[in-house]
Parts: C-alpha cells; sequence; structure tokens
C-alpha cells in the first residue's frame, strides 16, 4: 500500500545505484524551475543553498528575522559522522547499525545506511565552508563520544555545534541570495499548501509584520519546517518552534508518521515554577564526564556534597554496567524517572537527578594535568583547581548558562537534572525520495519521520538535517522535476491560489472574531499538562484515553473562549501564536491516538502495559515493526496505513545496553 | 541561593509600527519570583494585558537559551541588562531587587528601523553576510576534512569569533551604533581559517562597503560592544578587520 | 590603492585618523623637548633661558623644521576634518536617543568624549598659538625682530588666567591621549595579546607623563622657579 520506494540491491549499493540512475534536468532546465523552501535550518538552508548553486530559483521561508536564528542553532554537543578518524573501530556500517539499534529497530534500513554513508561528505563539506571544529594540537579534528556507541565519532565545536554547522549553511545560503539565485523571505508564516492536479504548487504565506497573506508558485515545495516538541508546551525547543507547517501538509493530504515517538532528553534544568516557559538543555556530551546519581536514601536533607560515596546510587552504572552513564537518552530518562517516582528525587521539587562532575574532575582531568605539571602527590583541592581548568574548556559555556538559569556553581555542587522533550522522531511520512503521499511535496530533517525510528541517538539530527538538505534532496527532487520542465509558472491568480488563501483568511477571521476570555497561552499550557501527564515519559491505555477526550474538549474550548488582541493587519504575536496552538491541539489528539494504537513499548514510546519485569521496555516485533502512517479524513478522524519494516541487514535483537 | 519575589515598576517602550512615534507606558507586576527569567517577568505582564484587554508588549524571543541572537531588550541603560555575557533570555530576575524601576527600550539605530514596541528589524546583518560573509564553496567540491591540519589556536581563535549570535547588542551599545564588533567577527573568522584565504581581500572590501551602506556608523574604539557581547567577542577581531581592510586596499587594483 | 573606497570609507577613514593622530603624538615628544630646555635654568641659573631660545630659534628658523611644520598642520587639519565629519555623521546614525543611557557600564567617559575633549583641545591650540606660535612668526617674516621666546614664555604664564587655560589644556590633552594612544594602534590593526597590554601601559604612561611635564614647566615659570 504504502510504496516508500526503496531502490533494489545491496544495503551498501542502492544510494550509489540510485544516484547513478536518477533523471537529472539539465542546467538550461534548472532555471526555468522553482522550487520553494519552507523553514531555514539546517535541512531547509542546506537545501535552499545547494538547490541554488545547482541553477534552481529558490525562494526561502522562515518566520525568525533571519535563517540564523532556526532553533538548529540551539544543538549543543555535536554531530556524528563515520570518518574513523580515531582508529577505534568506526565504520559506516557501525554507524549504520547503531542508529537502527539506537531506535529501537523501528527505521528503515535503506534510509539509516544512506545517512551514515554520506556522514563522512557532510564534515568535509563543513570545514570546507570555514566551520571551526575543534582540533587537537596536532591540526587535525577532535572527537568525543556520544551516548548508545562506543566508538569516538561525533565532531564538535565546544557545546554550540549547532551553532557553528547552521551558520555554516546559512552563509552558503546567504551567498546564493547575493548571486540572485535565491530570494529569502522573512519573518513570514506558511499557512497552507496550494495543490493543482493532485501536486504541491505553490504556499499561501503571512507576512508577520504587516499581516497580509501573499501567494507563491513553486514547481516542488519542500518543507524543512522542524518537530513538534511545543505541543507538550514545555520542551527544549524554541518558543516558536510549531507544527504548522507540516500539519497544513497532513490536512491537505500529507501522511503523518509515527507521531507518538517522542525524545525525551535526560539531562535538562529541572522546572524552577508555575513561570516556566521553556526548557534548558545540557549537552547530552556532559554525561562523558558526569556521573548521575541519587541518595541511597529517601528524602535525604543533607547537601550533595555532604553525601558519602557509599550512600550513593549511581543507578546508570548499576543497570547498565556496559554502557554506564552513557546509555542512550530513552534509557537514561526512564531510569531518572523511576528513581525519582520511587521517592530518590532531589532538589525542592523532588523531580531531578544529580550530575555530578567531581568524581571526574579529580580523577580523569585533575590527575593528568597534576601528572603533566608534574605535580606529585597532590592534595584534593589541587586537583579540583587543575581539573577545574580542562572542564572549563571543554563545556565551559553550558557550566555558565546553568550558573546563571539556577544561581549555582556546577563547578563546585552536582548539577540538578530531569528529563524534558527534547526531538520528535515522528513527522510527515516520505519516501526514500523524501517525498510525502503529495506529490512534489518534500519533507527534511526532523519535519519528516524518516531516520531515527523509535529514538534518536546523540548527535545524529544535525547530520540528518546536513545529509538531507546537502546530499539527498539535491538527487531526489530532480528525479521529479525532470518531468515538470514543460510546466510554465502557474499564475498565483489561479483558482487554487484564491481558495486556499481565502481559507486561510477565513481561519484567522474566525480566530479574531471569537473574543473569548482566555489567553492563548493558558490554552498552550494546559494542552502541554495534559500532553506531559498522560502522553509522556509513561503512557497507558486508561490515560491515553483520557487525553484524547480532554483535548477534544479543550479544542472546543478554544474555539469559543480565546482572547487574542490586536489586530489582523499589522505585527500581531498573540494572533501567531493562537493559529500555532490551534494546530497543537489537533496534532496532540493524533499523538495520544498513535499512542494508544501502538501496543508495545519502543524507544521513545514507553507503555506502562508493556514492560518486562525489570521495567525495560517491552518490543513487540511481531504485530508492530511498522511505520504507522496516519491520514486525516478529518479532525479526530484518521486512517491507519502502514509500511512495513524489513531488516535484511541487521539481526533483529532485544536492545540492550547491560 | 535564597528565592524571594518582588513588585516592580517596569517603563517600557510602546511603538505602534515603524511610522509612528513611540512613547513609554509605565506598568507594574507584582510577585516576581527571583527564579525567573527576565523574558518569563515580560510573560506575566503580557498575560496580564492579555486579560484587561489591552495589546500585549511585543519582544523579540525564540530559543531563550542565549544562542538564537532574537531577544534584544535595552534594560537600564544597557543591552542585555546588567549581567556581563548574558543575553536578555538569560538574564534572570535576581539580578533586580523588590521595587526597582526597570526601564526597557529597543535597540535604537537608524539602521535598525522599529517594527513594533521592543521589536526592531535587523536584515541589515544578512545583508552584511551576503555581501561576503561566506567562503565561495559549492556542496560536493570538498577535500577530506584531515586533509589541511589547522593550528588549534587559530581553530579556536576562529570558533571565538564565530560564536556571534547576531543579536545586534554591539550596535545598540555603541554611541555611534557602529557594527564592527559583528562584521568584524565573520571577517575575522573567516581570516584565520585556510579556507577562507582566496577570498580575504574582496571580503573584507566588500563587507565593509555594505556595513558602511546600511548606515552604520564608524567606530572610535570605546569599547562597548566587547563590554556587552553576550559572546564575549573582543576588540582583538575589529583590529583585525582593519588590518585586512587595510592590506586589501592596498593591494587592490580598483 | 582603492583610494575612492578607502578614504570614503568607515575603516579607512579611522585609520587615517589614528594615522595622523601617532603624528600629532610624536610631535608633542619634541615640543616637550623644547619646552623642557626652560628648566634647565633650575640647574644652573645663569643660563636664564639661553638654552630655551636657543632651541626655539633653531625650530622658528630651520628650513628642514619649517618644511616638518606644514606637515605638522596638514595632518592636524586632517585629524580634525575627519574627526568632525565623523562625529556629525555618527551622531546622525541614533535618530532616537536613549531615554536611560548608563555609559559608564560599558566604556570610559574619556573614550565617549575624545569629541568634547578635541574640541577643548581646538580652542586651547587657538589661544596657544596666537600666544606662542603668532608672536615668532610675526617676528621672522613681519617684523624681523629678535625675539626672546623665554620672555614671551614667562610674560604669559605669569598671568593666572593664562595659566589656568594652559593647565586645562595639558588635562584636556591627557584625557584625549589616555584613549587616543592606545586607539590609534587598536585602529591600525594592532592588537595582540601580547603587545597590546604594553601599548597600553606605555599609552597611560605617555597620556600621564607628558602632559604632567607641560603643566609642571608652566607651573615652574609661573611660581617663578625659573627665572
Amino acid at each position: 500500500m504504502l510504496d516508500s520506494k526503496i531502490p533494489q540491491g545491496d544495503i551498501d549499493k542502492k544510494w550509489t545505484e540510485y544516484k547513478g540512475h536518477v533523471k537529472l534536468v539539465n542546467p538550461a532546465n534548472k532555471r526555468k524551475l522553482e522550487v520553494i523552501v519552507v523553514g531555514t535550518g539546517l535541512a531547509g538552508a542546506s537545501a535552499a543553498a545547494t538547490l541554488g548553486e545547482l541553477g534552481y530559483r529558490v525562494k526561502t521561508f522562515c518566520f525568525q528575522d533571519s535563517p540564523r536564528r532556526a532553533h538548529s542553532i540551539a544543538a549543543q554537543g555535536g554531530i556524528n559522522a563515520a570518518k574513523n578518524y580515531q582508529n577505534d573501530g568506526d565504520s559506516v556500517y557501525r554507524l549504520f547499525y547503531d542508529t537502527v539499534k539506537g531506535g529501537d529497530y523501528r527505521s528503515r534500513e535503506a534510509n539509516v545506511h544512506r545517512l551514515a554513508e554520506v556522514s563522512a561528505n557532510i564534515i568535509d563539506q563543513c570545514v570546507a565552508q570555514g566551520v571551526p571544529f575543534a582540533r587537537e594540537y596536532g591540526g587535525y579534528l577532535d572527537n568525543r563520544s556520544f551516548g548508545g556507541v562506543q566508538v569516538k565519532r561525533t565532531f564538535y565545536a565546544a557545546g554550540q555545534t549547532g551553532q557553528q554547522l547552521l551558520l555554516g549553511a546559512y552563509s552558503a545560503l546567504e551567498r546564493q541570495v547575493a548571486l540572485g539565485n535565491v530570494k529569502q523571505y522573512t519573518r513570514h508564516e506558511m499557512l497552507e499548501v496550494v495543490i493543482i492536479d493532485g501536486k504541491a504548487r505553490g504556499i499561501i504565506t503571512r507576512d508577520l509584520v504587516s499581516g497580509k497573506l501573499e501567494r507563491f508558485f513553486g514547481h516542488a515545495v519542500v518543507l524543512a519546517t522542524g518537530g513538534y516538541g511545543n505541543v507538550f508546551y514545555l520542551s527544549t525547543n524554541a518558543m516558536g518552534s510549531n507544527v504548522t507547517a507540516a500539519w497544513k501538509a497532513h490536512k491537505k493530504g500529507a501522511f503523518f508518521a509515527n507521531p507518538c515517538y517522542t525524545q525525551i532528553h535526560p539531562t535538562c534544568i529541572p522546572v524552577s515554577g508555575d513561570h516556566q516557559s521553556k526548557l534548558t538543555l545540557m549537552s547530552e556530551s556532559l554525561r562523558n564526564d558526569g556521573r548521575i546519581w541519587v541518595p541511597k536514601k529517601k528524602d535525604e536533607t543533607r547537601k550533595p556534597n555532604d553525601i558519602p560515596e557509599e550512600e550513593r546510587d549511581y543507578y546508570l552504572e548499576r543497570r547498565y554496567p556496559s554502557f554506564g552513564n552513557l546509555v542512550p537518552r530513552d534509557v537514561a530518562s526512564r531510569a531518572a524517572k523511576e528513581r525519582c517516582d520511587a521517592g530518590y528525587g532531589v532538589g525542592t521539587t523532588k523531580q531531578a537527578v544529580y550530575l555530578d562532575f567531581r568524581y571526574n574532575l579529580i580523577n580523569k582531568y585533575g590527575r593528568t594535568e597534576a601528572s603533566k605539571h608534574n605535580i606529585e602527590n597532590p592534595d584534593e583541592a589541587t586537583l579540583v583547581r587543575l581539573g577545574k581548568e580542562v572542564v572549563k574548556e571543554q563545556y565551559g559555556n553550558l557550566f555558565d548558562m546553568y550558573q546563571k538559569i539556577t544561581g549555582e556553581n556546577p563547578y563546585e555542587v552536582p548539577m540538578r537534572i530531569y528529563p524534558a522533550v527534547h526531538y520528535t522522531m515522528g513527522g510527515l511520512w516520505v519516501d526514500y525520495e523524501l517525498m510525502t503521499s503529495v506529490k512534489g511535496l518534500y519533507a527534511l530533517g526532523e519535519c519528516n519521520f524518516s531516520d531515527h525510528g523509535a529514538n534518536r541517538l546523540g548527535a545524529s539530527a544535525l547530520m540528518q538535517g546536513l545529509a538531507d538538505g546537502y546530499f539527498v534532496i539535491p538527487y531526489t527532487i530532480g528525479n521529479y522535476l525532470a518531468d515538470e520542465i514543460s510546466v510554465k509558472p502557474i499564475p498565483t491568480s489561479a483558482p487554487e491560489f484564491e481558495a486556499a488563501e481565502k481559507e486561510v483568511s477565513g481561519r484567522i477571521n474566525k480566530l479574531m472574531s471569537i473574543k473569548g476570555s482566555k489567553s492563548v497561552e493558558s490554552f498552550h499550557k494546559r494542552l502541554g499538562k495534559i500532553m506531559w501527564e498522560k502522553c509522556g515519559m509513561a503512557r497507558n491505555a486508561q490515560g491515553l484515553q483520557e487525553a484524547i477526550q480532554e483535548i477534544k474538549a479543550l479544542r472546543e474550548e478554544f474555539w469559543n473562549d480565546v482572547r487574542i488582541p490586536g489586530e489582523i493587519n499589522e505585527y500581531n504575536p498573540e494572533l501567531d501564536k493562537a493559529g500555532r496552538v490551534a494546530d497543537f491541539m489537533e496534532l496532540g489528539e493524533l499523538l495520544c491516538l498513535d499512542a494508544l494504537t501502538r501496543n508495545e513499548s519502543c524507544g521513545g514510546h514507553f507503555r506502562e502495559e508493556y514492560q518486562t519485569e525489570e521495567g525495560e521496555a517491552n518490543r513487540d516485533d511481531q504485530s508492530f515493526q511498522h511505520v504507522a502512517a496516519w491520514e486525516l479524513k478529518n479532525v479526530g478522524d484518521w486512517t491507519l496505513h502502514k509500511e512495513a519494516l524489513v531488516y535484511e541487514n541487521i539481526k533483529i535483537a532485544a536492545r540492550s545496553y547491560k | 541561593m535564597e528565592h524571594y519575589n518582588m513588585n516592580l515598576t517596569l517603563k517600557v517602550w510602546r511603538q505602534k509600527n515603524t511610522k509612528e512615534k513611540g512613547h513609554f507606558e509605565t506598568y507594574n507586576v507584582k510577585g516576581i519570583s527571583s527564579e525567573m527569567s527576565f523574558l518569563e517577568m515580560f510573560d506575566v505582564l503580557n498575560e496580564d494585558l492579555v486579560h484587561e484587554n489591552k495589546e500585549p508588549i511585543a519582544f523579540d524571543h525564540d530559543c531563550r537559551e542565549g544562542i538564537c541572537g532574537m531577544c534584544s531588550m535595552y534594560i537600564n541603560g544597557r543591552p542585555h541588562g546588567p549581567w556581563n555575557a548574558t543575553t536578555t533570555c538569560q538574564l534572570h530576575m535576581r539580578a533586580f531587587k523588590d521595587g526597582e524601576t526597570i526601564t526597557v527600550e529597543p535597540w535604537r539605530a537608524q539602521a535598525f528601523p522599529v517594527i513594533k514596541d521592543l521589536v526592531v528589524d535587523r536584515s541589515a546583518f544578512d545583508r552584511i553576510i551576503q555581501a561576503g560573509g561566506y567562503i565561495s564553496v559549492n556542496t560536493g567540491v570538498t577535500v577530506d576534512a584531515n586533509a589541511t591540519p589547522i593550528s588549534k589556536v587559530n581553530a579556536d581563535k576562529a570558533f571565538s569569533t564565530a560564536a556571534c549570535i547576531g543579536c545586534g547588542a554591539c550596535v545598540a551599545a555603541c554611541k555611534n551604533s557602529s557594527a564592527m564588533l559583528f562584521t568584524s567577527a565573520k571577517i575575522s573568522q573567516l581570516a584565520l581559517l585556510p579556507q577562507g584565504e582566496p577570498e580575504r581581500h574582496k571580503r573584507a572590501l566588500d563587507m565593509v562597503h555594505q556595513m558602511d551602506e546600511e548606515g552604520f556608523g564608524s567606530c572610535t574604539n570605546t569599547g562597548a560592544c566587547e563590554a556587552v557581547c553576550p559572546k564575549e567577542i573582543t576588540l582583538e577581531s575589529i583590529a583585525r578587520m582593519n588590518r585586512e581592510f587595510l592590506s586589501a586596499s592596498v593591494v587592490s587594483e580598483d | 590603492m582603492a583610494t575612492k573606497n578607502f578614504f570614503t570609507s568607515s575603516v579607512g577613514r579611522k585609520i587615517i585618523v589614528g594615522l595622523t593622530g601617532l603624528f600629532l603624538i610624536s610631535f608633542l615628544v619634541v615640543h616637550l623637548l623644547i619646552n623642557s630646555f626652560i628648566l634647565v635654568d633650575l640647574v644652573n641659573p645663569n643660563d636664564n633661558g639661553a638654552t630655551f631660545n636657543e632651541a626655539a630659534h633653531f625650530m622658528s628658523h630651520n628650513w628642514l623644521i619649517r618644511v616638518v611644520e606644514i606637515g605638522l598642520f596638514a595632518g592636524l587639519i586632517a585629524h580634525i576634518a575627519m574627526t568632525v565629519k565623523l562625529t556629525i555623521e555618527n551622531k546622525k546614525k541614533r535618530p532616537v536617543q536613549y531615554a536611560v543611557f548608563d555609559g559608564k557600564a560599558n566604556s570610559k567617559w574619556y573614550a565617549r568624549s575624545m569629541a568634547i575633549l578635541g574640541s577643548i583641545l581646538l580652542m586651547f591650540l587657538a589661544v596657544h598659538l596666537s600666544q606662542f606660535w603668532w608672536p615668532t612668526k610675526e617676528a621672522l617674516y613681519i617684523t624681523h625682530a629678535d625675539e626672546n621666546s623665554f620672555e614671551m614664555v614667562k610674560a604669559t604664564l605669569t598671568n593666572p588666567i593664562n595659566l589656568a587655560i594652559y593647565v586645562v589644556g595639558v588635562v584636556a590633552l591627557g584625557y584625549h591621549l589616555l584613549h587616543g594612544f592606545q586607539s590609534a594602534f587598536q585602529s591600525l590593526g594592532l592588537n595582540h595579546k601580547k603587545y597590546t597590554p604594553i601599548i597600553k601601559t606605555i599609552g597611560t604612561v605617555f597620556a600621564i607623563a607628558v602632559p604632567a611635564g607641560f603643566a609642571f614647566i608652566a607651573l615652574s615659570v609661573f611660581l617663578g622657579l625659573v627665572q
């Protein structure tokens, strides 16, 4: 039923074969073809820049004031690539294997292998652009290790890797803007896809400054609009991150796949009060050097540094001796929740665990530095001082950020951390060519569902975003556009554009006419509370059924009682937010429905009914080794399509990190 | 750290759009926790305004973790407020005392016209980058990443200038509304790397030219920009830009 | 050199300000050296300004110095013209001023006040030139009189008003230099982890010592320490 168009042949030849036989568009014809790229993060900016270089006429859209603000910029830890510069046994196959295993055997083999294949080129490309990755004294690139793997393959730029990669892609994009190949629209939000004769042919946008609706034609439309973690209200996403573009595509026929796969990141700064507007991540790379623990005694009142070693429970090292603190994110998050639920949590809310650097500060870095400086029998204070300097160089910006937010000094006292919503593996269903179920409509990066299965490994999001944008879409879109060269640009006065714009303006007018009593923010908060409590780190059938009813009721209330001040034709952030929250309230229901339908636990989806005696996830490969792709008939009425997942190159096993 | 609550008086710049004149409005906010971020305090105020059927205050913000560069409030006479090396979103209320009056203004510069309230248009920065803030390399024409070793010192220096988030605090703090710290950060990053070498002269000339075209002022080396830069980019990069520009001007054939 | 681009660009012009500034700074050293001959009287009470007069005569009559003097005025005019133009332009770059401006939080007052300090210096210079420079020129070209510079200095600086003007002038000079000295190096692109602190230290010492030297000599004259 769902044709994922995976090429025939051996897994390590598929992509090469595909590229060798894909249809091409000659340079003169590329000039005649227009491509719309919505979203300018890693995936969108790299795609737009590359398509511009190839000669297509590209338009980019972002809601921020510049492409450089896209939330890819906040990625901290690094980007994976199978370079094996460390000579520690890495290879394309190993990256492929780790990613499929990390995704709990719920991702598409062919896509993941392609991702692993192009990963090395990404690093080459970024270095050529002037991305200042961390280097060793010899002048060669440095690597660090991340969760869920046993090699060091993560390239990084301090704790700001996402920023550096995005600015690289952004500069490539701005170069194309300067050359006239790309036209850039900022502070524009896409509010509808225009479909003509079954193909995506354009979009309707709202100029967020003037409030004006505008129509744009494209022979193809590429969505690179990120994930939907903000459906939980509190997440590590940016305040503006939203599902609107993807959701409009879904409502126009694009299937939405595996929405229930949400990644809860284990190391975030805990919530401090009701005022909290977002959560801040502390990079996974910190787990390289920080040890996670809780007191062995319930309701411990002593300060962390006063609790002696033997009264601490390093629960990850205890439960998963071979991976220890570097277990994948889903495992680490659930383990933290388990300890806190059992009453061992720390801090005022008791919803936190310690991430402690003291041991490595002294023993790993302090001692190495001491021996470098020929200090014999150093005392503890000396070791701490020496170790601090090294830690500062590696994670200084993260430690500073922690201190600003909490007012505590993490060099002195352990960080308090707790899991938070971070990434969404689910997204628009795409085939091997990254085309959604709507012809000519593509989805790249976090916005699609493709490569991470049920759980994404650290430092793989940047890899996927750039792989899709730099190395996949430039080939696959040509295969579609080669047949479109005879299509003349469709004037935006066409009835389909007219109708789409009318739909958008109707919805905006309706929102503004409600004039109710409650703010948009209050609805978003309530939605987030339902989602987090009933569809968060642990889910069960009863809770999910309740959640669906509660979301329906909340939606009803929203459309009757929301208050949006200001006017339509002006800069009106409340109106922007209202549209986004309205979409989240529809997505939320689908997310719960998907979670309810998937009667198993896998990766980021944990159903309490399906766990082993030790509390580990219990996967059901017999019934659920498939992608769940949802087709929308009406809001509240979805049809499930399944794409079977076939593993020919990996032996499926229970996922163990013990 | 002791938590406490506070009541504050806020004087906030309100301006309907670019064309209309702005003015200050005074607001009182109550029960603000010292644990809140500055923007969360604004969230509270805006919720109150919505409840009173008034228009909330427009301000730019997005990531709220100090890296996107979107937030841009001029707080009590200083961009991003009293803390050093901090963006507005990372400024927390424990920086203030109960009963204080806080004045909040937008970035003010000819090159950053106000869009609404505290929101300004910083697209001039994009155009400066478009003038040459890149290495002209197409996707695919690359050599192995480790083919050219780069000294760690230079790589680290390039990184520390590449850390610029493009927030515009440097312009806001400068008495001349100069964008030299921003422009020089990009010129420096690329001048420090071997990949940037082939275009370094053209880049310096073109980016400086665009910076002037956009209506930013010139630099008088007061150092206000580096004092307020959330990413602690230093005057060293401006000096490097001056050097790059001088040598580019000497060898240029135009 | 890309002349058009350079001389109209913000960076090019600040390089010129820096260069001319350094040139003017070098003149200060010469000026102070010549002035210091007044103090010879302190060690040799029989000097009575003879050494100083000799030096002053050399400075006003030597053809090479006279050529350099033209260069000096050219540099001064270029420095003033550039900075005046830049100051006016820079003012326009912020059409709406801040209601609250916490300048001291980010920079030194004298770094922000170079235009005011410079204007004070310019006014001082006008007085200074009319008092000391013009009479020598008058003597050289018009009256062909034999001037006694030392007597002229004494006559002028023993007047408390003139002394006050002089002191205000050198204090303004000190603050102007305090920022200007190191700023010139920065403008020329010389900023280095190792050398900049040295430049800054030298600049600070220079900005204090040179004006202090001028002031000390003037006070010595005023107090009658040199006769």
